[in-house]
């Protein structure tokens, strides 16, 4: 592999990562919201995650360039507070790699959270144990490997996205482009070498997240 | 019905499962000491350890703990589980699969400095003789282990009320006759306030100072163990506390302290305590051990409560026998198997009854 082969592959990685950091908090959050409490439109919340696994990747992209967009609703917020630009950055492209593979990571997130049993964070309030202490001390350690696969998933989801970051960050060799979109324009430059070098990449590095994410979710005890 | 004077825990509240019972306690009073909550499964004693510990909440009533306001449904107010300083094992003891015994039996003290909580987990340790099981996860503990770190959980923090579901209901017979006198021990020397829930008559006997009797999700009689399994305010009562011969019967005289009753042409004399002297009928409840046999058959009205049976059925209940008898009425004994080869009991066999007459209870109706 080239130096700018590997440079494109670790653009990407740093990538997913950094879409990872932007779920984590927020995904787990509304996971445990959803799994553990009833509340008015929790369908509609619940549909409203789930619906980039459905609607067609470039759908997703479109929808956050209008928010991102320098006229957007957020994405002037952005612009006149921080004079921060999304679109067509590395930024757009963690956003929408986070917006991809978020879904993946909720549905994950929240069935582990659903399969700790009550009983045991209710025992934690008896002996004085408050919300905050139960969630970090109870349920996320009894819910970490289904959590955990969940974080891979949502890593290799966010690895292979095409659709949504060639709406909102383009092509931008060097600063936008990721191996999705790399492997694509190879294909249309008739570089088929270069082409199956990015691919077979991607394809190892989804099949181990996918192999230990299904790992972690069958190893119960 | 004998209540409590001192009652540390009032309660009265509903609580209503969607399609489920109505559970209700209704002027619940509990004191000092061991308190069992008694009844068949699926009576409702769960619900009522459950709302105590505030892990449900009722939709009316009123929870006092002392001075303590717990639940106060007018008010809209609800004391959180957290802040009721109770002790609460569930019947499966929900110990932290993922924390060690050490880490279980601490997790009530984080707010105490790490050195002191660890010499308070090593002390309750070595008190419920679990040292050395330190480190092992809930796991690798045998059932009896299990049930004594989950009391240990419970009592290191030196909870104002302990709650006890089915305590012993987890394990194998010979562990739980074991642990039966050993838990009664322990929760003597904690001297905590305690509340326990149990279906099995020998646990009740065993650990209990008091015991409040639950039927169809109400709390029923009160009053000191014995008393409820020897004198039951009603038939329900009388079902639950496993009362062998319930009998209706005609009130025939009430005078000088007995009151003498007949159940269809036998007359059977009773203490007249609490016998309410208007009454005409009455249930006559018999308690198979107060029932005792001689060999020789009497004849009928001779003395008090004597009287001639003959024996229908013999079978084994346990390490004794139980013998069904027809003297006039349907009659329950029991009795050891050594009496009854010296008195050659076999179906048909004539033999005498004596029952005295404070071993007689009535339930007015």
């Amino acid at each position: 592999m080239s130096g700018a082969e590997w440079q494109l592959v670790g653009f990407s990685l740093r990538m997913a990562l950094a879409s990872l950091l932007l779920i984590l908090p927020i995904g787990l959050a509304l996971a445990w919201w959803l799994a553990r409490k009833d509340w008015r439109g929790k369908a509609l919340v619940e549909t409203l995650v789930s619906l980039p696994l459905v609607l067609p990747p470039v759908v997703t992209g479109l929808v956050l360039l209008q928010l991102f967009g320098r006229r957007g609703p957020v994405g002037s917020w952005l612009h006149n507070t921080f004079n921060c630009d999304v679109v067509f950055t590395w930024r757009a492209v963690v956003i929408a790699l986070a917006a991809m593979s978020l879904p993946l990571f909720v549905r994950a997130a929240r069935t582990a959270f659903e399969e700790v049993d009550v009983k045991f964070e209710q025992l934690a309030r008896t002996l004085g144990a408050g919300e905050w202490r139960v969630c970090f001390t109870i349920t996320l350690p009894l819910a970490k490997r289904g959590v955990l696969a969940g974080t891979l998933l949502a890593f290799a989801r966010a690895l292979g996205e095409f659709g949504a970051t060639i709406m909102v960050a383009g092509n931008i060799p060097g600063r936008t482009t990721t191996l999705p979109v790399a492997i694509y324009q190879a294909v249309e430059n008739g570089e088929d070498t270069h082409a199956w070098t990015l691919a077979g990449v991607s394809a190892v590095i989804a099949f181990a997240a996918v192999f230990i994410s299904e790992k972690l979710q069958r190893w119960r005890k | 019905m004998a209540q409590v004077k001192d009652a540390i825990l009032t309660a009265n509240f509903r609580k209503q499962f969607p399609g489920g019972p109505e559970i209700v306690a209704d002027d619940l009073r509990i004191g000092g000491g061991i308190t069992v909550l008694f009844g068949t499964s699926g009576s409702g004693k769960t619900t009522f350890l459950r709302c105590l510990a505030g892990l449900e909440r009722p939709e009316t009533g009123t929870i006092f703990f002392g001075q303590e306001n717990w639940f106060d449904a007018g008010k809209n107010y609800f004391r959180a589980p957290r802040k009721r300083g109770v002790g609460f094992v569930p019947q499966d003891y929900a110990l932290f699969p993922h924390l060690t015994v050490a880490g279980n039996v601490s997790y009530g003290l984080n707010e105490m400095p790490a050195a002191k909580r660890a010499v308070c987990v090593t002390e309750t340790l070595h008190w419920l003789g679990l040292e050395g099981l330190e480190n092992r996860l809930p796991r690798e503990l045998s059932g009896g282990q299990q049930q004594r770190v989950a009391l240990a959980r419970a009592v290191v923090r030196r909870p104002q009320l302990l709650l006890l579901d089915e305590p012993l209901a987890a394990l194998d017979t010979p562990t739980r006759q074991r642990l039966r006198g050993k838990i009664q021990q322990l929760l003597r020397q904690l001297g905590i306030p305690t509340i326990l829930v149990t279906h099995d008559r020998f646990e009740a006997l065993a650990l209990g100072d008091r015991m409040v009797v639950v039927a169809d999700g109400h709390n029923q009689q009160s009053g000191p163990v014995t008393e409820v399994f020897n004198r039951p305010d009603n038939l329900a009562v009388a079902h639950i506390a496993g009362t062998e011969t319930v009998l209706p019967a005609r009130v025939l005289k009430v005078a000088d302290d007995i009151v003498t009753v007949a159940v269809g042409d036998v007359k059977l004399v009773a203490m007249a305590t609490d016998f309410p002297p208007e009454a005409t009928e009455a249930h006559v409840c018999i308690r198979a051990e107060d029932v005792m046999l001689v060999a020789d058959a009497l004849p009928t009205a001779s003395a008090r409560n004597r009287f001639s049976a003959t024996v229908v059925a013999v079978e084994r209940d346990g390490p004794l026998l139980r013998v069904e008898l027809d003297c006039g009425f349907p009659l329950k004994a029991l009795l050891t198997p050594q009496a009854a080869a010296e008195m050659k009991l076999q179906p048909r066999a004539a033999v005498g009854v004596l029952i005295k007459a404070p071993h007689i209870h009535l339930i007015p109706r």
